[in-house]
């Protein structure tokens, strides 16, 4: 199923439940301490992070961990920074085509 | 003179800000923001500039134009920027997709972007901010995803390509 990556993280709780485990891998019993909501809930919550590819599981014994999966939203944060330094460059065309008008006027 | 430019991300409304402020006056900015001649000489940084194939300012109008590095090297992607409200001297917002040469939408047809873009006239500069909404991270996200493995099926040109073409999709 096709996620919203942006709709999960949007989430209050799905935003902590990603601070929790990027500090390392945790289980859904010890993340679900964290709050103040049921099993179930954190079930569906851990569900759609995964659908979002923002976790990996990994099993260890009989336990599953959950992990941050780094990938997207670093490739996403790249993206945002190529935008920014685009946008800074080409405002800077901008003040020397401003500029050049301006004279041309005088 | 010092010039202001602030760009901040809200992840959770998957909205960019970028706040600019320009020496020259309101009409001069408005001009160089929704006229081709002068929006060709400033879009997208060196090697890459916009080159505009078709403008119609107008509320229904459209803006189709393209990124191009070398005269020579026909373009293959278009950008398309639909006019969905203009308040002259104020503002104007846009609807974003790709398209081909004829201005159709890319074959998903979605749209990537909601873009309003205001003015605002100070003493001796004119202020621009520049609010980007994508329809969602999931598309960004594609994108990102399209990039990245163009990159690395036929090299970091096209990946640059690709981002000048999503960045100037505005």
């Amino acid at each position: 199923m096709r996620r919203d990556i942006f709709q999960a993280i949007a989430d209050p709780t799905r935003r902590a439940i990603l601070v929790l485990v990027a500090v390392h891998a945790m289980t859904p019993n010890a993340i679900a301490e964290h709050f103040a909501i049921t099993r179930q809930s954190i079930s569906k919550h851990l569900r759609i992070l995964s659908e979002c590819e923002l976790l990996a599981q990994k099993q260890d014994g009989r336990e599953i961990y959950y992990e941050l999966k780094m990938d997207k939203m670093k490739e996403i944060d790249i993206w945002l920074d190529q935008f920014r330094e685009i946008m800074e460059k080409s405002f800077e065309q901008l003040d020397q085509v401003l500029f050049t008008i301006k004279n041309k006027k005088k | 003179m010092n010039l202001l430019f602030d760009f901040t991300v809200d992840k959770a409304t998957s909205t960019i800000h970028i706040t600019r402020e320009f020496a020259a006056d309101l009409d001069l900015v408005w001009d160089a923001f929704t006229k081709a001649e002068i929006l060709d000489q400033w879009m997208g940084p060196k090697p890459w500039r916009v080159q505009t194939k078709e403008m119609d300012f107008r509320v229904g109008g459209r803006w189709l134009y393209t990124m191009i590095s070398d005269e020579n090297v026909k373009p293959t992607r278009y950008s398309l920027a639909e006019f969905l409200e203009i308040h002259p001297k104020s503002s104007f917002t846009t609807k974003n997709f790709f398209a081909d040469e004829n201005g159709n939408p890319d074959n998903s047809g979605f749209s990537f972007s909601i873009t309003k873009n205001s003015f605002k006239a100070g003493a001796e500069k004119t202020t621009v901010h520049i609010e980007k909404k994508m329809s969602s991270l999931a598309e960004l996200e594609k994108f990102v995803a399209m990039g990245y493995k163009e990159g690395i099926a036929v090299g970091m040109q096209n990946l640059d390509e690709y981002f000048e073409t999503l960045v100037t999709n505005q």
